[in-house]
């Protein structure tokens, strides 16, 4: 264990450690996990589906992974490549992408509630430095318990000591409330059932934490305040420091108790299923114990012995989230296709088949101005400084949620007010098809693309200007296809298409902007498959 | 036996989904009996003021208190309620005072916008949850939950979301309400999803051909849920593309004196179409009254008054007036205020110019319709507008009268998605001082 490390002396050791880049797919890992989700359907004989094609296993990976769609070109090296093992080394080369990382952080800030403004008020300044601390973290593939132990021991100023942020991203900052967010963050539990008495006992841990404003504006100072002392309600009578496991732990007068805690925290079992579970939910829409937020006695594991072994590979690993994403990313599970066979339609808890999910709400409008060449402005006059993001940035790396915008409310992306992941929704609603099939939003961003739509510009003899040519209408439906569902079209899709642009009475540039309109409408592009 | 949430649900999802037009998807709570009461009142349309007006400069003048308080307005004008004054930039208002009551005494302290925001729209204290704004909680009891049967949302805001904090709160997406973006001045308004420039009728209908021809994956998934439950979305939406219902938007067919009196600008505009949007049922309109430069003034705010003022002036009385004359005054609410009032003492000096400050001590707000009686006052302020003298209205007093008058149950259950035991009014055990319900003025 490594105690009170600081952060760069973290990051050096990684950096030694050379875990950036472990490369070897760990196979026979792989394949327990294959073993034990398969035990599982065979115990309640639900069939499996097949294992999916190159072109659905390229788009699931990239938006699973980086929240992005692959380019042209990377779809067609992947598809055209033939290499045995060319689904390991795409998940090997997206891991060291930092789109990879902004993704990560993504789902970590939404956990964490990270905004600048309510209910609780982190500001911007401070969300930036947050969020600079957790994305470097898991661009650095940090050590899980490392992660966490910087959170819940930092002591120092929100813009200088980045994971104190932790203690102030938080609506209430008593113990009680503060140890209902330790448990939810990082046991995935809900404190809101305990009895009374074993949420006092933990959160007399955090009973002594301290906060203090500077000159400088906005900055605060979180520390460690031996003064402090957490009592009975109405009594002088302190509350002693009791685990969640029912230990009593002995912190002496002027110790840190959130060190203690952290101390139990990082070796408990619970803080390894949490995590494992997070990510399986994040990579397969499900969690093994569901909703991944709520482990107690009452709600237990669909699997339990595939989440045990989950544990025990991360514990074993050195709390390396990569090892993770790269056994369930490689195993079969993983893979299977998202088409049902006639036993598994209705199997949601087994992992029998891929699970249809619509695509987050930033993930989504990434895609779509990546397709369309466009971008979105955001900016937040509220509260001061002005934030302003720059207009080629991704809305997956939007770092404090109070920034918004209609698009993104309206397809459910998360408040950040609570942290549960109940609040991302992505169950689909007629609004949001109403916006995709029928707004200016939309249809502007997909006129701005002329190339995608099949117009070149060339230089011809005895012209000044650059003329228009329409590529021929297969090789534009070919792109098209390419570009937004990265995969090449059938021959029969491209037929509907060619009749389309001969038949609709349209003009060809009307008939274009329908074809791409109807792409990004289509079922294949909204879902994660 | 887990619960599980597969076929079943979605097939009763897709049942309440084709009996609602655009309800959206989340399966909400069932709503209690006890909730399902009819009020005087159907529908609201809230002003929301964002930023903060000045409760000086509108519906509280003291123009005894000298230049540092008021500034030129120093001539308040009387209105057709004898006995009630108010600013002379309303002079259409000062006509239709009979219709309206002024809260003088709303305060809750807080002067940061977020918060401030929070506390007026939500009617609830900050601290633990986020709570929904009072246009989700009557979208849960009025809205599709309760049987509304409009194609259009039930819960409706022109033009953008109000910010700051998710309306809808806890509750989630389903209570959000339907931002209609766009400029309602201008012609068309396209509302966005609903009114499109430039695509006649005959080309949605052969994208919507298209679309159908084009779904390959869709067609080897016709079985699971989320691919039916995609398809039910789709349809949704197209009746309402292909539909009448937009036409409420489209306001060009309305007389052009009418149109006049409403104001050619955003917020008259928006006004009228609040009108036609109750008529077409709609529960909840929020008219998010935040153009540049608003009501947040702090730098030469008479400036910024000097457009304002007439603005909201004509749009807001017009409203009074045309609800009036078609008889749906008694049946609407119309709220009129923002998250604090402005500070009373104007600050002359530079950076400012003349600035009012947020001043969340004492305020004013405006409530008309569906059972507020007009040509009241409720409440008083001091001599210089910086205190209450007499009978505080917090924002929980307001919000819940308005609840009352609808017929929301001040102690049903809001759905939470943890399922925690929440109800719809805030009482002292929230650590609340309670001013009560606005008995003086309800009938």
């Amino acid at each position: 264990m490594t105690k009170g490390r600081g952060l760069l002396a973290a990051v050096a050791v990684l950096l030694t450690a050379g875990s950036m880049t472990s490369g070897a797919v760990p196979r026979l890992a792989c394949a327990r996990i294959d073993r034990l989700v398969q035990d599982k359907l065979v115990e309640l004989d639900i069939p499996q589906s097949e294992i999916c094609t190159d072109e659905v296993f390229l788009r699931r990976v990239y938006l699973d992974m980086i929240g992005t769609l692959p380019t042209v070109k990377e779809a067609e090296q992947f598809l055209a490549s033939n290499a045995q093992s060319k689904r390991e080394a795409l998940i090997e080369e997206l891991f060291e992408r930092p789109e990879f990382a902004d993704y990560r952080a993504m789902k970590w800030c939404d956990l964490l509630r990270v905004k600048a403004e309510f209910p609780s008020k982190l500001w911007p300044n401070a969300v930036q430095a947050y969020y600079r601390f957790v994305r470097t973290a898991l661009w650095k593939n940090m050590p899980y318990d490392e992660f966490a132990r910087l959170m819940l021991t930092s002591s120092g100023s929100n813009f200088r000591a980045a994971p104190v942020n932790f203690y102030r991203a938080m609506p209430q900052r008593e113990p009680e409330p503060i140890a209902g967010i330790v448990a939810l963050t990082f046991m995935g539990m809900r404190t809101d059932a305990w009895e009374e008495e074993k949420l006092k006992g933990m959160a007399a841990f955090f009973g002594k934490i301290g906060y203090k404003g500077t000159a400088e504006w906005k900055e605060e100072i979180v520390f460690h305040d031996p003064s402090k002392t957490y009592c009975y309600t109405g009594t002088a009578k302190p509350v002693p420091c009791v685990l969640p496991n029912g230990t009593a732990v002995e912190v002496g007068d002027y110790e840190d108790p959130r060190v203690a805690f952290a101390d139990w925290l990082v070796g408990s079992r619970v803080f390894a299923d949490n995590m494992v579970n997070r990510i399986w939910y994040w990579l397969l829409g499900r969690g093994i114990i569901h909703e991944p937020d709520d482990i107690r006695a009452g709600n237990p594991p669909q699997n339990p012995e595939l989440l045990a072994f989950l544990s025990q590979e991360l514990v074993s690993s050195g709390y390396d989230l990569r090892h993770i994403y790269r056994i369930i990313l490689n195993s079969k599970t993983y893979q299977r296709s998202s088409i049902h066979t006639a036993g598994n339609l209705n199997d949601e808890e087994n992992f029998s088949h891929y699970s249809i999910r619509r695509l987050d709400a930033e993930v989504l409008i990434d895609a779509i101005c990546q397709i369309t060449k466009t971008t979105e402005s955001y900016s937040s006059d509220i509260p001061e400084p002005f934030t302003f993001i720059p207009e080629n940035e991704r809305s997956v790396r939007i770092s404090d949620g109070s920034i918004t915008s209609p698009f993104l409310d309206l397809y459910g992306r998360p408040s950040r007010d609570t942290g549960y992941v109940s609040e991302r929704n992505n169950t689909p609603s007629a609004a949001q098809k109403l916006h995709l099939l029928n707004s200016s939003h939309i249809q502007n961003k997909i006129l701005n693309n002329k190339g995608l739509l099949g117009m070149e510009y060339k230089r011809v003899k005895g012209k000044k200007k650059p003329q228009v040519q329409w590529k021929k209408p297969e090789e534009a439906i070919e792109t098209m296809y390419l570009t937004i569902l990265s995969r090449y079209p059938t021959a029969k899709e491209t037929n509907t298409a060619i009749a389309y642009i001969r038949e609709s009475g349209l003009n060809r540039y009307d008939a274009s902007v329908d074809l791409v309109w109807g792409l990004l409408n289509s079922k294949e592009f909204i879902f994660k498959h | 036996m887990k619960m599980r949430n597969g076929l079943d649900a979605t097939r009763r999802e897709a049942m309440a989904l084709a009996a609602t037009g655009m309800g959206g998807l989340m399966l909400g709570a069932p709503l209690e009996a006890s909730a399902m009461k009819d009020g005087k009142a159907k529908a609201v349309i809230q002003i929301w003021m964002w930023g903060g007006p000045s409760h000086l400069d509108t519906f509280d003048p003291k123009p005894d208190a000298g230049a540092d308080y008021c500034g030129p307005y120093t001539a308040p004008i009387e209105t057709n309620v004898s006995g009630i004054r108010i600013c002379q930039a309303l002079p259409e208002l000062a006509k239709h005072a009979d219709k309206y009551a002024i809260i003088r005494s709303m305060t809750h302290g807080i002067n940061a916008h977020e918060t401030a925001s929070y506390v007026t729209q939500t009617g609830r204290p900050v601290g633990g949850d986020t709570f929904p704004c009072a246009g989700a909680v009557v979208s849960r009891f009025k809205g599709v939950d309760a049987g509304y049967k409009g194609l259009l949302p039930p819960y409706i805001v022109l033009t953008k979301p109000q910010g700051r904090f998710s309306e809808s709160g806890f509750m989630g997406l389903r209570y959000k309400p339907f931002a209609t973006g766009g400029r309602p001045s201008q012609t068309p308004f396209t509302v966005e999803g609903i009114i499109q420039k430039g695509i006649t009728q005959a080309r949605q209908e052969s994208r919507r051909d298209l679309l159908a021809a084009l779904d390959t994956f869709g067609r080897r998934t016709a079985d699971n849920p989320q691919i039916r439950h995609m398809n039910l979305c789709t349809d949704q939406a197209y009746e309402l593309i292909l539909g009448d219902a937009g036409k409420v938007f489209d306001i060009k067919d309305e007389d052009p004196k009418l149109r006049e009196r409403y104001g050619r600008s955003d917020f008259g505009a928006s006004c009228l179409i609040a009108r036609r949007l109750v008529e077409q049922g709609v529960k909840y309109i929020t008219i998010n009254y935040n153009y540049s430069p608003n009501w947040d003034s702090h730098k030469k705010h008479f400036e910024v008054m000097r457009t304002r003022l007439p603005e909201f002036d004509r749009g807001m009385a017009t409203l009074l007036d045309d609800l009036h004359q078609r008889g749906l005054l008694d049946s609407t609410i119309v709220w009129a205020g923002g998250e604090f009032g402005r500070g009373p003492k104007i600050q002359w000096e530079a950076p400012w110019n003349g600035g009012r400050s947020h001043y969340g001590k004492c305020f004013s707000h405006v409530v008309a319709g569906g059972g507020f009686q007009g040509g009241q006052v409720v409440g008083a302020s001091d001599e210089t507008g910086s205190e209450v003298t007499d009978r505080p209205v917090y924002p929980w007093d307001l919000i819940g009268s308005i609840y009352e008058q609808l017929g929301i149950d001040p102690n049903a259950k809001l759905p939470h998605p943890q399922g925690i035991d929440v109800r719809v009014c805030a009482t002292e055990a929230d650590g609340i001082t309670i001013g009560g319900r606005l008995r003086e003025i309800m009938s």
